[in-house]
């Protein structure tokens, strides 16, 4: 028996067909990374229940939940899984108390019982003052600790999250972050956060799992991640310039055009290369002599200010996102349009073999 | 050419960003005269209304044991309705079945059927000699027409698909993400009806009852071809208002009127339904 949540399925909805195949053990928080539409919510709607699996099959702590192959299918009322909707969905018409008493209540303990389970939840959660508001008269913050004490209170065994901070405002989503953060690390069974925020992922997981177009494209702890993505998309997400290509010595042939050299790493054949922004040099005028390895040049496609640098979109072989300062800007007069040389030391650059995309069942 | 704009309107399409608010004369000519058509016979009747003897002409008529049994059995067929009518949308509105449109074509014809065809098709079934009707003679004892029990199921047949057709309507534009919701809770089928589905859907609920109520409340078609017209056993107001039109025409103005002040209040118990212009049920 395998402890923990077991996702082993296809799951069809419409024209829309999923592949996943992922595991979450006791006490692990699990984080779902995808761009919209990349199936994360119907993942979630499989393990909760709502839709069934197409082919292979669900287990929790051993447990079948749902199996395509037998035909066995626990419906979502029976299944011990806790769900925090995007958007919420607390009960309009129900106070706080009853919205959190809803699922004791639901699963037959008596009107008193309830309340003193939902009681005990609100008060774990900081939310005794609002025992008789209505949800509509809370703010997001508070909307959102509501949302989590109504899945926890049914004593569920998973704990199902989708796009929890996605409603609040920039502000709130901080402190919200960590307070989810300590809830979902005191949680016992494991826990899955659909997200399409990096950053969240980053904070909230032990583990990422990165779906897109339907299928996990990769699987590994943050830092993992956040070093060596799998695809454009994870790169674009934590802002590394990620270029497919091949090997051959010290040197990679970039599928995009241009070839970079690179430290000794003994890879051969295909290969991803990544590069921080803020790696790679801009010069208005070709560098004579400097120690980067690589030299190129490149035009520049867009200017983008963020916090405290400006992002330069180039376009060459191969092309680039940069970080420069404002103050870089103008002494060098980068403009759109302009051309410039970019130069990269080859050990800032990390050279790794593409994963092998997780299979999905076979049907 | 620049015409004047008066610090008033200034301030109007200002603050409501909207723009000139004369209308074109081939417009507000027509629609004069329909607001006229609408409200001028209801004026005619305040105006002919004999104020000073009301109360002596109303206690004098018919009109209170009238009043009482149309109260009554519009209630009832109100009840019958929600009783009904209300798991009759929730099957039209969640389920698919075959035949499910001819179904609700069926159910929601009295909503366009003369009610006078009704009572007929009423008498066709449950008369003495209808096809259930005969039955029911032989079996129980039990004849329907002609009795108050009759008024009651003209009216619920005419009045019903308006509470079916309302509820339904709240049924389909009910965000399903609560009962989604509900059953990951734990709740069965029925608990999220009871506990969520019906909550939600209480405005659109209260508004088809009110307005199943108020259609029964003015049946007449139906009720007088199936259950007749004796009086205080199954001569409703609409009924009574009829007949003493020829007889006392005094009372039937005053029956008119106490309708009316109904209808009135119905339309004020909806008002935030359908007064508000533009705005969402």
């Amino acid at each position: 028996m395998i402890d923990g949540l077991v996702v082993d399925a296809r799951v069809v909805r419409g024209a829309f067909t999923l592949d996943a195949r992922l595991r979450a053990a006791p006490g692990e928080v699990v984080a779902v990374l995808g761009p919209n539409g990349a199936g994360k919510s119907t993942l979630l709607s499989a393990v909760a229940g709502l839709t069934p699996v197409s082919a292979g099959r669900i287990l929790l702590d051993g447990q079948v939940l749902d199996d395509a192959g037998s035909g066995a299918f626990l419906d979502a009322a029976h299944r011990p899984v806790g769900v925090v909707f995007q958007g919420l969905r607390l009960f309009p018409h129900l106070s706080v108390l009853d919205n959190v008493a809803f699922a004791p209540r639901a699963r037959g303990a008596g009107r008193a019982r309830s309340r003193a389970v939902a009681h005990d939840w609100i008060s774990r959660l900081g939310l005794v003052e609002l025992a008789d508001r209505r949800p509509g008269a809370l703010s997001g913050g508070q909307a959102q600790r509501v949302a989590l004490a109504r899945a926890l209170a049914g004593d569920p065994a998973v704990l199902l999250l989708d796009e929890p901070l996605s409603a609040l405002d920039a502000r709130t989503r901080l402190d919200v972050q960590g307070e989810l953060k300590r809830h979902l690390s005191g949680f016992a069974g494991p826990s899955l956060v659909v997200t399409h925020d990096p950053v969240e992922a980053l904070v909230l997981a032990d583990r990422l799992v990165v779906v897109e177009h339907g299928r996990v494209v990769q699987e590994g702890t943050p830092a993992h991640v956040a070093r060596r993505p799998a695809t454009e998309y994870v790169a674009r997400l934590i802002g590394l310039n990620l270029y497919p290509g091949t090997a051959d010595g010290d040197e990679v042939r970039l599928d995009g055009g241009g070839t970079l050299v690179v430290p000794q790493h003994g890879e051969h054949g295909p290969v991803l290369v990544a590069l921080r922004p803020s790696a790679i040099v801009v010069s208005p005028h070709r560098p004579d002599a400097s120690s980067a390895r690589n030299t190129w040049p490149a035009t520049v496609a867009g200017l983008t200010m963020l916090a405290d640098r400006v992002r330069l979109d180039l376009v060459g072989a191969p092309s680039a996102l940069v970080d420069v300062t404002p103050a870089a800007v103008a002494e060098l007069g980068i403009v759109a349009g302009g051309q410039v040389w970019l130069s990269a030391k080859a050990t800032e650059i990390e050279v790794y073999q593409p994963s092998a995309p997780t299979a999905g069942p076979q049907p | 050419m620049p015409t004047t704009l008066s610090p008033r309107e200034r301030t109007r399409r200002a603050r409501t960003g909207a723009g000139s608010r004369s209308a074109p004369v081939p417009l507000l000519a027509p629609a004069l005269v329909g607001i006229l058509f609408l409200v001028l016979p209801l004026v005619g009747l305040l105006l002919r209304a004999p104020w000073a003897d009301a109360w002596t002409s109303l206690r004098g008529s018919a009109a209170g044991e009238a009043l009482r049994l149309s109260l009554w059995t519009s209630t009832v067929a109100t009840v019958i309705s929600l009783l009904v009518g209300v798991p009759l949308a929730w099957l039209l509105a969640r389920t698919v079945f075959p035949g499910q449109r001819l179904v609700r074509a069926l159910v929601t014809l009295p909503l366009v059927l003369p009610p006078v065809v009704g009572g007929v098709a009423l008498l066709m079934a449950f008369g003495r000699s209808g096809f259930i009707g005969q039955h029911l003679d032989r079996w129980f004892g039990v004849t329907l027409p002609f009795t108050p029990a009759a008024v009651v199921i003209a009216e619920t047949f005419v009045a019903m698909p308006f509470l079916v057709v309302t509820v339904e309507g709240a049924l389909r534009a009910a965000d399903r993400g609560f009962e989604e919701a509900a059953e990951t809770l734990g709740a069965g089928r029925m608990t999220v009806f009871r506990r969520v589905t019906l909550p939600l859907i209480g405005p659109s609920l209260a508004a088809g009852a009110v307005l199943c109520w108020a259609r029964a409340l003015g049946e007449f078609g139906a009720t007088i071809t199936f259950a007749g017209s004796f009086p205080g056993r199954t001569q409703t107001m609409p009924i009574a208002v009829y007949y003493a039109l020829e007889a006392d025409p005094d009372a039937a103005i005053l029956l008119s009127l106490v309708l009316l002040l109904v209808s009135v209040a119905v339309l004020l118990a909806l008002r935030d339904r359908w007064l508000r212009a533009g705005s969402a049920a």
